[in-house]
């Protein structure tokens, strides 16, 4: 068997320093490896090695996929806790009197519903009505707001974001490279974070935040996460990151908390049905096609994009994102095509993993519209298999 | 450190062959390969009867992490399939060596199983 060919799916937020694709995903998907030179690193690079994380390029990211096994850790992340290295992700300060003028106009979701300490997810689309990127938005106070996005796009975003700032009283500042993060993501993991700090995380709210201390450590501390379980993401100084981490583990360990890589965070987001930039939500595919309508609002007034989302929204998009499960236990890789009556081509594949909790494979993916509903089918190495749409999530999940 | 069991023969290409006196063999993939595919999910074999030659493709070992060829270390045609694979791929990872075996081949040629590497040799290959 071939084994140098073994990569991680690849995270096409990549693509932003790559000329356009015009798919999300170009060729087999499990087989594509990157042309960077240079790997960048987290804070936590020594502890990733030091803890037996598989070290693999993502995005340009010399990041753990996994530490012990991607199936393992998805299991203690839906049964008890896992412990995300996050640092990647970028962050961006936004500040001054027009920070939410600015902000209404840059982004689809209303940002005057926020209030200090409360946390918008939302997206950000060119006037075409395609995706820049997804984000969270937190507002601090009045004239200053915090935004935490995709790793990949962070060259991207800032270039776009500075841009769309010009006549604005307001800044834009990238501060990717001044915070790491992590995500204690699980139905513990509150409890856990709880043993290290005076703040009461179980009293902030979901998609709310605080500053507190944890571990000693400064950190912002958001009651979000992008696994679909309950959990917290803490934002700490990068020289902090590792402190924290090893806090962290140790306190966790006992309550069944697993360090956890970049393999089970994707399987958790695809069993949760959340989006992930450059897969369901692209340069090509719309918040509307990806299923995102509830974070256009078109009733706050004109922002980016909102005339062409408006009349997407209103004709119907052509093509539109669905998700699926086979019953089957072969992974449907992004990449393969979907066929409908007649073997006709009729959409693409963006996401595709094994569900570790049904223990059959489900994924996403673009198809015509007119074709849904209808029989939608994938040929792996010969064999049919018919997708059953499925409404995310997979698997139920406790209400946050 | 990689489990390379002495009295087993290997492929270049990461399958392992256990050979019995009566010119049959059992294949399966090395302690090597399961761990660095990391957790199999999907194991495809070829049906009772089918021959191979020497590193023709025979089936597909699937992780979560991308769906791999696996190669016939010797001609031969197939006597048996391990059948608890279908249900339970885990136990190549778990066993490799023992219950993850894949195929019983009887050899076109049992003297074939002599090229194959040493245990010392595959060691090195994987060093």
């Amino acid at each position: 068997m071939e084994l140098n060919t073994i990569t991680f799916l690849p995270d096409p937020t990549a693509y932003g320093a790559a000329p356009r694709p015009l798919f999300p995903c170009p060729g087999p998907a499990g087989r594509i490896s990157w042309d960077m030179s240079v790997l960048q690193t987290t804070p936590l690079n020594g502890f990733h090695r030091r803890h037996g994380g598989r070290m693999v390029d993502f995005a340009g990211w010399d990041m753990p996929v996994q530490y012990k096994s991607i199936l393992d850790e998805h299991k203690a992340v839906r049964t008890h806790a896992g412990l995300f290295d996050v640092s990647h992700m970028g962050e961006a300060d936004v500040k001054g009197p027009e920070a939410l003028k600015y902000l209404q106009h840059l982004v689809t979701n209303d940002c005057s519903k926020l209030f200090p300490g409360r946390i918008l997810y939302t997206v950000m689309c060119y006037p075409h009505g395609g995706v820049v990127d997804d984000l969270l938005v937190y507002m601090r106070g009045p004239d200053d707001y915090f935004l935490c996005i995709n790793a990949g796009n962070v060259a991207k975003d800032i270039a776009w974001m500075q841009a769309q700032a010009k006549g604005y009283h307001c800044t834009v500042t990238d501060r990717s490279a001044d915070y790491g993060q992590l995500a204690i993501q699980g139905p513990k993991a509150v409890e856990i974070v709880q043993t290290l700090t005076k703040s009461a995380p179980a009293g902030i709210k979901y998609y709310h935040f605080a500053e507190g201390e944890v571990a000693g450590v400064k950190c912002l501390i958001s009651r979000t996460g992008y696994t679909g379980e309950d959990g917290v993401e803490l934002y700490c100084a990068s020289s902090d990151t590792e402190r924290l981490a090893e806090a962290v583990l140790a306190a966790g360990a006992p309550l069944g908390l697993e360090l956890t890589g970049l393999g089970a965070r994707d399987s958790l987001r695809l069993e949760a049905g959340f989006p992930l930039y450059g897969h369901e939500i692209t340069e090509q595919i719309s918040p509307i096609a990806a299923g995102l309508g509830w974070v256009v609002k078109f009733d706050k007034g004109p922002f980016i994009g909102s005339d062409m989302l408006q009349t997407e929204k209103a004709r119907g998009p052509a093509q539109k994102i669905v998700f699926f499960k086979t019953g089957d236990r072969r992974i449907v890789r992004a990449g393969s095509t979907v066929l409908g009556e007649n073997g006709l081509v009729v959409g693409l594949v963006v996401s595709g993993t094994l569900s570790p909790m049904l223990n059959e494979a489900i994924g996403s993916a673009l198809v015509d519209s007119a074709r849904v509903p209808g029989l939608l089918c994938v040929d792996i190495r010969g064999t049919k298999l018919n997708l059953h749409l499925v409404k995310p999530p997979f698997v139920s999940l406790k209400k946050n | 450190m990689s489990n390379v069991p002495a009295d087993l023969k290997y492929a270049k290409s990461h399958e392992w062959l256990k050979a019995a006196p009566d010119g049959t063999a059992l294949i399966g993939i090395s302690d090597y390969a399961q761990n660095s595919l990391g957790d199999i999910t999907f194991i495809q074999l070829p049906k009772v009867g089918a021959t191979f030659k020497a590193g023709e493709t025979f089936g597909v070992v699937e992780s979560v992490k991308a769906a791999s060829d696996v190669y016939a270390p010797v001609a031969g045609t197939v006597l048996e399939i391990n059948p608890a694979l279908e249900a339970n791929p885990e136990k190549v990872n778990g066993a490799p060596y023992t219950d993850g075996w894949m195929l019983k081949l009887r050899l076109a040629s049992p003297a074939d199983a002599a090229n194959l590497l040493s245990a010392e040799e595959y060691g090195k290959v994987i060093a």
